[in-house]
């Protein structure tokens, strides 16, 4: 075991420390993370690992939707206006799927913001993730933390050249990657990657490449936490979503104040000693390059890497892990009393603690009972049931429907037998991707047949038209009322649509319009 | 900021401004976003030097890219021309009948002849083309001067009683005021208005059937049915274009109005014509 009073002291110090003088403009203060390693750190690896897996391969997935649809999973077809999700096709109007899912997901936030705190700065904001995997391409190339600052102090020699060139040259490969895969989206994948390399593709597919290498390449690679702290307004909103029993990365000063770099010789000197020992590892791990001992601050995207860089000399001093842990504010506030001995006292840790050197059953970070609250059940509750709202809208959904707009100059014309007439846009949607036959059928309005403009169907009642694949179709249709027929000056009637073999039908109500002389 | 202040309880520099024994903490702007700021100046000033902007006594400075918004009407408008190009040059070259059997060359002279409608016959014709008294409705299927496309055409092409124009459609009916008599106008009114309705007094229809048999049948025909070539309407029918009723016709009968169709062949050239005639002739009515 190492000396406890000769851990080494990291030479860190917080960007936003108040004692540091500012001048008029401030400067970025750059930030060299160093590699963290413990079980937040191998979190972190996976969700990296699966949110660019998911980001990368799923416009390369395909389902098979039959010969008249496209088979790529999911596919944002804007020319054609549909939206492809695997089994379920959206048409434009439907678009409140979307936003349904837009509300559980602001829903989903609050949820988990109240519960864990700022989970998706954490682990998985796009920004984090990215900027995550830049970090593993200058510490592949420039070396940890130390060698990074030194290379950065130094002159440019010819070595410094080489590798901030690779760097950055890794970066630019990384950024057009990420650009490149966003266009895959929105047309069939195997398709446009072969037009996008022979240089056939459309003008805003490279545009759009060059938006967002421009943009992953300068937020990923050279703004990094400036984004989150100055441009982004999810800090301050998730700020507002925090509250007592919400988790966030917490430094335990209850157990570490006084915090000591030589607490041997304090102890013996008969003062008070936490387990802090100030080596700063926590805060040369912060991708943030905040310091958490300053307490709760806007800057800290609760990544937890300065809670595995903590245990990790926790472990080395033989001191129990969770200086830095996630903990609620409630149970921060009880130890705090239990450590201050009601508030009367500054911060003693032996007071947590038990003659024998254990933690004393009163200390706690957490209980999985504050996860369970009526603020969260509201939040599930919400969310369960919009969930089960779309779900049942999606499951009942009408694949075939009708809209007319009834032809309102003239509103209705006399034809020289005194009979009346009105014209109706009648419009088909035959939203799923076979070709159907539908059955137009008029219901009410005595004597009267409906006609075709453009078509050689007799005048009648109904009439059979074929409907393209997943298109909508639409037709003028005449309806002519024999003058004796003619009851009111507006009357109404329905239109009805069927398609006899998947028993699905639809109907509007129209009304037919007549000159009040025609009574 | 000789004399430097530091607030206490931030520890952070203040700028010298106070309010009431409040001071201004100095918490400055990242660097990023100041040069951003001065980014936009920049582009601002340089903005002005390419594109039109400084106001001076006659005119704006012009700026060096030479930029008119006028002139991007003028080639917008020139490339909207060239678009239509291939379908406006089809329509000139192809009969009415091939226009029709086109099903795009069709639903683009319907769309021109639509425009072409709003801007020079909703003044008579109105908006919906539904016509009003002394202006036919062009949606019925009753034609003074005949419903195939070819008849509109030339109707639309040299007009009704325009006097300029050679081929214009012409005819007149006598104002028969000055040739039957009152009492003869009322029992010819009579008998008209009994094709097509009930009339007051039933004992004039036939000595109606009568005046109409010796003033009326060389036009509007024996069975009342009128004559196209003559632009005589059809007396039959339920479509009036001075009204119906004994009234209204004995109106007509005493002094018949007349009315008047320019022609448009000199004013919007053969292409557009055309295109008018498809119009009309698909809103409901065409032959």
């Amino acid at each position: 075991m190492l000396d406890k009073t000769q851990m080494e002291r990291l030479e860190a110090k917080a960007v936003n420390s108040a004692k540091t003088q500012q001048p008029l403009y401030a400067p970025r203060k750059k930030i060299f993370p160093k590699r963290a390693s413990g079980s937040f750190r191998r979190f972190k690896w996976l969700v990296m690992a699966i949110t660019l897996g998911i980001y990368y391969l799923t416009p390369w997935l395909r389902w098979d939707r039959g010969p008249f649809a496209p088979d790529q999973a999911v596919l944002i077809d804007l020319a054609n206006r549909r939206f492809y999700f695997f089994f379920i096709e959206i048409w434009p109007q439907e678009f409140y799927y979307v936003a349904g899912l837009l509300i559980m997901a602001g829903i989903g936030l609050f949820l988990i913001t109240s519960t864990v705190g700022r989970a998706w700065c954490g682990y998985t904001c796009p920004q984090t993730v990215w900027v995550d995997l830049f970090l593993v391409v200058e510490r592949a190339i420039e070396g940890d933390r130390n060698a990074r600052m030194k290379l950065d102090a130094g002159p440019w020699t010819a070595r410094k050249l080489v590798l901030r060139v690779s760097k950055h040259a890794i970066w630019l490969v990384i950024a057009v990657a990420t650009g490149g895969a966003w266009i895959f989206y929105f047309a069939d994948a195997p398709t446009l990657i072969s037009e996008v390399f022979t240089g056939t593709a459309a003008p805003v597919a490279y545009v759009t490449i060059a938006v967002l290498t421009a943009t992953t390449y300068t937020f990923g690679g050279l703004m990094r936490e400036q984004v989150c702290t100055y441009m982004c307004p999810w800090p301050r909103i998730q700020a507002a979503m925090l509250d007592e029993n919400s988790l966030t990365v917490t430094y335990n000063d209850w157990r570490g104040e006084p915090r000591s770099r030589h607490a041997k010789k304090a102890h013996a000197a008969g003062q008070r000693v936490g387990d802090c020992v100030d080596c700063n590892a926590c805060v040369a791990v912060c991708p943030m390059g905040i310091d958490i001992r300053d307490g709760q601050q806007l800057e800290c995207i609760t990544c937890a890497l300065c809670v595995d860089a903590c245990d990790g000399v926790m472990d080395k001093l033989g001191k129990e892990r969770g200086l830095i842990s996630y903990a609620t504010l409630f149970h921060y506030n009880a130890n705090m009393m239990l450590a201050t001995a009601g508030g009367s006292s500054s911060i003693n840790p032996s007071l947590v603690r038990t003659a024998v050197g254990t933690f004393c059953d009163q200390a706690a970070y957490f209980h999985i009972r504050k996860i369970f609250r009526p603020r969260t059940y509201v939040y599930m509750g919400l969310w369960s049931l919009i969930g089960l709202g779309l779900l049942y809208s999606l499951l009942t959904r009408d694949r075939l429907e009708l809209n007319v707009l009834h032809d309102r100059n003239p509103q209705f014309v006399t034809l020289s037998d005194g009979s009346i007439r009105n014209g109706y846009t009648v419009k088909l949607l035959n939203m799923i991707p076979e070709p159907r036959t539908i059955i137009v059928a008029m219901q009410g309005l005595q004597g009267a047949e409906m006609s075709v403009v453009g078509s050689d169907l007799p005048a009648d009642r109904f009439f059979g038209i074929a409907v393209e694949p997943d298109r909508l179709k639409m037709l003028k249709v005449f309806v002519r009322q024999p003058a004796g027929e003619v009851r009111h000056a507006a009357q109404t009637f329905k239109f009805r649509v069927e398609d006899k073999a998947n028993f699905e039908s639809d109907e509007y109500t129209a009304t037919f319009n007549a000159p009040e002389i025609a009574r | 900021m000789s004399d430097e202040h530091i607030d206490e309880v931030s520890g952070i520099s203040t700028t010298g401004h106070e309010w009431d024994g409040i001071r201004e903490l100095n918490n400055p702007l990242p660097r990023w976003w100041v040069i951003t700021f001065y980014i936009t100046v920049g582009w601002a000033v340089a903005y002005t030097i390419a594109y039109p902007a400084w106001p001076m006594l006659s005119s704006a400075t012009k700026g060096v890219l030479g930029y008119s918004s006028r002139n991007d009407v003028k080639n917008e408008l020139a490339a909207a021309e060239a678009a239509k190009g291939k379908y406006a040059a089809a329509v000139e070259s192809k009969s009415l009948s091939e226009i029709a059997s086109d099903y795009a060359l069709r639903e683009f002279a319907v769309a021109a002849g639509g425009a072409a409608f709003k801007v020079n016959c909703t003044q008579c014709h109105g908006s919906g083309a539904q016509g009003s008294k002394g202006f036919p409705n062009l949606n019925d299927d009753d034609w003074l001067w005949g419903g195939t496309a070819e008849q509109i055409q030339q109707t639309i092409a040299h007009g009704i009683r325009f006097a300029s124009d050679p081929d214009t459609r012409l005819s007149e009916m006598p104002a028969f005021g000055d040739i039957i008599t009152a009492d003869q106008i009322a029992q010819v009114s009579a008998y008209v208005a009994s094709l097509s309705g009930k009339v007051r007094d039933a004992t004039l229809i036939q000595p109606g059937a009568k005046i109409f048999a010796e003033n009326c049948v060389s036009c509007h025909g024996d069975k009342a049915k009128g004559n196209r070539e003559l632009g005589a309407p059809d007396l039959t029918d339920a479509i009036w274009l001075y009204g119906s009723g004994e009234t209204a016709v004995a109106v007509q009968v005493r002094a018949p109005k007349h009315g008047v169709m320019p022609a448009w062949i000199g004013r919007l050239g053969e292409t557009k014509v055309k295109e008018l005639a498809v119009y009309v002739h698909s809103l409901g009515g065409g032959e």
